[in-house]
């Protein structure tokens, strides 16, 4: 049992605790990471490394935009490490008339925000992707959205952030915040050792929930499992993010095989499992939907299934920022399926926070006060909606 | 949770190898020498090593290189060759088509 002491403590070594590591550390500041596991045991190392801005919601629509305006496209240059990030545009099928009035309004969201996005249909659509079967009736075509490998991205940031002196140390898993004149200043962990910083980050997925537990802050959120797959290197097919508004999504990687997740409806099914498991039935839910809409696709091999644990938001929009109740300790927690490609800004974002200086962008929408039931009446969305909170 | 590990200890520097450029993981074509600097950049796990490189992602999912893998970073770490947890093995045994995997569902 030891004490150690640096400026800010981080919980978790996904995307979000690995940036805001790196950038903390590169602005001069001291920090430990604990993480439980391994670096990227979590969602940030098993998702579809899609990169977007389109679909989100309009309160958290800034934080994926200023990812993609400012981060991601020098990030492989920054990290010293080819993170893969294609801006080549996002395409996402409807089916029927009901989606092509969802792809509308989310054409209506973005362009509020600035970026673009577009219909397209019949030979417009064929132009993009000549692959797209008759069951596919229109899309939305962001072209500014984008694909990199969440892998390299993740282990990246701990690489650099390493580099330039931050501790990580793994195997080390936070178990209690002890506050300090009513302060969060420590996070004991199961081995019993005590890390002590004047900032504490939380940003340890949805396993953080019990963390912030002990200090009093729950916050309300469900665990869901996501499956993916990856084929046999490809020829090149398309060059930007594929979804559709049945919820599957994928890319192909720069390496030349495809990965596509979908959802297979049973994914509430699994909270009572520590690690995440690959089920028996969605690899087939993923292909069935591949086949449908992408036909040439059905010929190439699948090598391999896998799946992680994605931290679902009641209200469908993560918790990001200082918690007020508890001075000194920031969140960023239930990414609702869709934490990957803001994560560098979430993380930046952090680390700001953490130097006392302003938030990059509007975070207020997505604090944790707004669950504060005395203060204000959150208007709930249902978290099982399905796929369009994911991705 | 796994092995406690300060990712600041020291292992000593890259030193390069005679046989640093033995293809190790031939599906997706990763030298030793690949992996030796993969131990250096901060990589401790199996996994990490293989998230990073490719080694044991291809068409055999690591079933010939796996075992010359972990003693490359083994080495590298001196550590026991047990201390090292391989990566998880997953579905499909072997690969299989989009199509036929779909076809599946009709039986779900
Ligand atoms: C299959 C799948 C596909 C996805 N596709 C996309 C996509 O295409 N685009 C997108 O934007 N997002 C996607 N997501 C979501 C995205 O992966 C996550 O939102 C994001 O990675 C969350 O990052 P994080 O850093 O917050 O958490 P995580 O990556 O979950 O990291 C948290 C870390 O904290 C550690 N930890 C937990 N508890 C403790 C503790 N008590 N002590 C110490 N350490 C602890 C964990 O081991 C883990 O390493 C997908 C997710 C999945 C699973």
């Amino acid at each position: 049992m030891k004490t150690e002491h640096a400026d800010v403590i981080i919980v978790g070594a996904g995307i979000v605790g690995n940036a805001a590591a790196y950038y903390l550390t590169k602005a001069g500041m001291r920090c430990i990471v604990l993480e439980e596991e391994m670096i990227g045991h979590g969602g940030s190392s098993r998702n579809g490394g899609g990169v977007r801005q389109s679909g989100r919601d309009p309160r958290e629509f800034a934080l994926a935009a200023y990812a993609v305006k400012n981060i991601w496209p020098t990030l492989s240059e920054e990290l010293g490490v080819d993170v893969e990030y294609r801006q080549n545009g996002y395409l996402v099928f409807g089916y029927n008339e009901e989606q092509d009035k969802s792809i509308s309004v989310r054409i209506e969201t973005a362009a509020s925000f600035g970026v673009h996005m577009e219909m397209k249909r019949g030979a417009d659509l064929k132009e993009i992707c000549p692959y797209v079967s008759d069951h596919v009736v229109c899309a939305g075509w962001t072209p500014s959205d984008g694909v990199s490998n969440p892998m390299r991205t993740t282990l990246g940031y701990y690489i650099r952030a390493r580099e330039l002196g931050a501790r990580f140390i793994t195997g080390e898993k936070a178990i209690k915040i002890n506050k300090i004149k009513g302060a969060a200043r420590q996070v004991v962990t199961a081995r019993g050792n005590v890390y002590e910083g004047d900032k504490i980050i939380v940003a340890a997925g949805y396993h953080g929930k019990f963390l912030l537990e002990t200090v009093g802050i729950v916050v309300p959120m469900q665990k869901k499992l996501n499956e993916m797959i990856v084929t046999e290197p490809a020829p090149r097919l398309f060059e930007y993010m594929v979804g559709g508004m049945s919820g599957f999504y994928g890319q192909q990687t720069k390496h030349g095989s495809l990965i596509f997740g979908c959802p297979s409806g049973r994914e509430y099914t699994f909270h009572e499992l520590k690690n995440p498991v690959s089920t028996s039935v969605t690899a087939s839910f993923i292909c069935e939907s591949l086949g449908i809409d992408l036909p040439i696709l059905k010929q190439l091999k699948v090598v391999r299934a896998w799946s992680g644990w994605v931290d679902i938001s009641l209200d469908g929009v993560p918790v990001i920022g200082a918690v007020e109740e508890v001075p000194g300790l920031l969140v960023a927690i239930a990414s609702t399926g869709h934490g990957y490609g803001p994560g560098p800004a979430v993380g930046y974002t952090l680390a700001q926070l953490a130097m006392d200086q302003p938030s990059p962008v509007d975070i207020t929408k997505l604090h944790f006060d707004r669950f504060d039931y005395g203060k204000k009446q959150p208007r709930y969305q249902s978290a099982s909606s399905g796929g369009a909170l994911l991705r | 949770m796994a092995e406690y590990m300060d990712r600041s200890k020291d292992i000593g520097p890259y030193v390069p190898q005679a046989d640093d450029d033995r293809i190790v993981c031939r599906c997706e074509e990763i030298t030793k020498g690949e992996i030796r600097q993969a131990v250096h950049m901060g990589l401790w796990t199996m996994t990490e090593v293989k998230r990073m490189l490719r080694c044991g992602m291809g068409l055999c999912q690591g079933q010939t290189c796996t075992k010359n893998i972990k003693r490359i970073i083994a080495t590298e770490l001196g550590v026991a060759l047990g201390q090292l947890e391989e990566p998880s093995v997953r579905p499909p045994v072997r690969p299989v088509e989009v199509g036929v995997f779909g076809n599946e569902v009709e039986s779900l």
